[in-house]
């Protein structure tokens, strides 16, 4: 086994999940600035796509069929899957996503090891032969680092904390077939529901245009769809305007909800009180409309435009489109 | 039905004053302690579950003693007793620790559904979950948006939430769910239930009392470390608009352009 290994996610239709090329990029680096061995691992019912696609990013992928990953949740069985591919006695570090997914993976490794969790990643170095990671608390107030006290551990790694980038060479992939009974008691897969109009992942978009109770109700929600078109990127909300029933909790941002970090993140009619601004106050660059110049966000928002959301937004759609041609 | 509510009382995040000790933990006692917020959805899913199918709620919470006047809060909202299992041996405890001392406790009490939150506020790990119901053997369904329990059948049917809708979960009962905000908003106690909570029982656990040696838990045998910390540099100054709506979009798109987002 390697001293880094990176857990692949796979998706509903068995493609790689972003969040893995992410963690993938980032282990290799702290590998290659280490001189430790990085490896991947990718458990699905036919892992064959996804673990090609984890090689890409990495000298060596194993990928572990397993049947059951067809019907079951994927998170538990991939976790018992992944335990038993460790030797005994094992000094290794693994990386996985900071989503709902990664999270349920980490935290079933972490009992069933006995591993400690580092969090949330925002970077990691390294230094006395383990992982040095960054993490960001108390609502963004602190930036810590913290290390493991023993030679082995797990790291959650949020979206968009690193640009992927395969590897000069696609690294090699060995087949392991899944072998015994899982432990696990079982859960049921009875139904895929797939919602027509689910917006794609906003934990993902490089763009997350974002209203909150300023919009006013779901026909306003329809002016900060427009814009998030117009600009290539996702629909995001505060708490208040999902609460109202204006848009689905998905796309929710802030402490109950998402945590994003996009390049741009234009709010209109938010406030930015503390319970949302812990969900984007990483944002590369944060752009807000707001009629109020007290409103909190005005302290940390990077511009502020103070107007009406209803004459500004159609005057930058006018603006875009204007520039698009 | 008895359900089982995993509470924990954290720092209040509407309060700014977080701030961590020399020693590199939270300095609880410098705020004041709310119940965390996802698991106030968790709290109003059970009390939802027992409205409909009957039974009783008990909430189960890991932290410092003076966490009872929290945890009066959740009996407020119509919890039926409390567990607090507190010991200073606890003290710096990690989510290992976190998740062993929880499913101790679960071991002790009879339940047809444990629920959680999807993360603390504090910690912000989202791995407690998952990893109590690996010590318990209790089948997991996390990330609920609708839970539907078939008390007789002894099975439980979860809507969790996926990139693109859900998948309906079916599991066997006792089980863990992790529930999330899409279960509806946590109801404001009422006077007679903020009366009521007062005389409620809270069974107070040692680590002793769950059958767990001291020295196996907590700060002492801790699996992180905090190496450093630091305010993060401070944003530029923010430039502020006042211009007519189309003079301000125009300088909305220099800005991006400027900054090479479009």
């Amino acid at each position: 086994m390697a001293g880094l290994w990176v857990l692949g996610e796979v998706t509903a239709d068995g493609t790689l999940a972003r969040i893995s090329t992410e963690v993938a990029t980032l282990a290799r680096t702290l590998a290659e600035a280490s001189g430790q061995e990085v490896a991947g691992v990718v458990v699905a019912a036919d892992p064959a796509a996804a673990a090609a696609e984890l090689a890409t990013y990495l000298p060596r992928v194993l990928a572990v069929s397993e049947p059951a990953a067809a019907h079951r949740p994927w998170s538990m069985i991939a976790a018992e899957r992944i335990a038993a591919l460790l030797e005994p006695d094992t000094k290794e570090f693994m990386f996985t996503g900071a989503g709902p997914d990664g999270r349920d993976l980490a935290g079933a490794l972490s009992a069933t090891l006995g591993w400690g969790v580092l969090a949330n990643a925002l970077g990691a170095t390294w230094a006395d032969s383990g992982p040095v990671v960054e993490m960001s608390v108390f609502g963004g107030k602190l930036t810590t680092t913290s290390r493991f006290t023993g030679p082995t551990g797990i790291v959650t790694v949020r979206p968009n904390v690193v640009t992927a980038e395969p590897a000069k060479k696609a690294g090699s992939v060995e087949t392991v077939e899944a072998a015994g009974e899982l432990r696990q008691p079982a859960v049921r897969v009875a139904e895929r529901v797939v919602e027509a109009g689910t917006a794609a992942p906003i934990e993902e978009a490089r763009v997350i245009v974002a209203g909150g109770r300023g919009v006013g109700g779901p026909d306003g929600f329809k002016l900060v769809e427009q814009i998030a078109e117009a600009l290539g990127g996702a629909v995001g909300a505060t708490r208040a305007a999902v609460d109202s029933g204006w848009i689905p909790y998905g796309q929710q941002i802030g402490q109950t909800g998402k945590i994003v970090k996009p390049q741009l993140y234009l709010a209109l009619g938010i406030s930015g009180a503390i319970q949302h601004k812990v969900g984007m106050q990483t944002a590369e660059t944060i752009v807000a409309v707001n009629r109020d110049p007290d409103a909190p966000i005005a302290d940390f928002a990077d511009l502020v435009v103070i107007g009406d959301l209803f004459e500004v937004g159609p005057a930058l759609l006018a603006e875009l489109g204007a520039r698009s041609g | 039905m008895h359900i089982v509510v995993l509470v924990k009382p954290v720092p209040d995040t509407a309060s700014s004053g977080e701030r961590l000790r020399p020693d590199g933990r939270l300095d609880r006692a410098a705020v004041p302690a709310v119940v965390n917020a996802n698991d106030e959805y968790a709290l109003e899913a059970a009390l939802k579950l027992v409205a409909a199918h009957g039974g009783e709620i008990t909430i189960v919470s890991m932290a410092p003693a003076a966490a009872t006047d929290t945890m009066r809060k959740a009996l407020a909202m119509g919890a039926t007793r409390g567990v607090l299992v507190t010991d200073e041996a606890l003290e710096g405890a990690d989510h290992v620790t976190t998740v062993k001392v929880l499913a101790a406790a679960l071991s002790g009490l009879e339940y047809d559904l444990v629920l959680a939150g999807a993360d603390s506020s504090d910690g912000q790990g989202g791995v407690v979950g998952a990893g109590v119901a690996v010590l318990t053997g209790l089948p997991y369904l996390s990330y609920a948006s609708k839970i539907e329990p078939d008390p007789e059948a002894h099975q439980v049917r979860v809507r969790r939430i996926s990139p693109t809708g859900y998948d309906v979960l079916e599991a066997a009962l006792p089980a863990l769910v992790v529930c999330t905000q899409a279960l509806g908003e946590p109801r404001y106690p009422s006077l007679k239930g903020i009366m009521a909570a007062r005389s409620k029982e809270i069974v107070t656990k040692s680590l002793k009392d769950l059958g767990i040696e001291a020295g196996s838990v907590g700060g002492a045998v801790a699996t992180t470390a905090l190496v450093g910390s630091e305010a993060p540099p401070p944003r530029a100054a923010t430039r502020v608009v006042r211009e007519a709506p189309d003079a301000a979009a125009r300088e909305i798109v220099a800005f991006l352009a400027e900054r090479r987002i479009i």
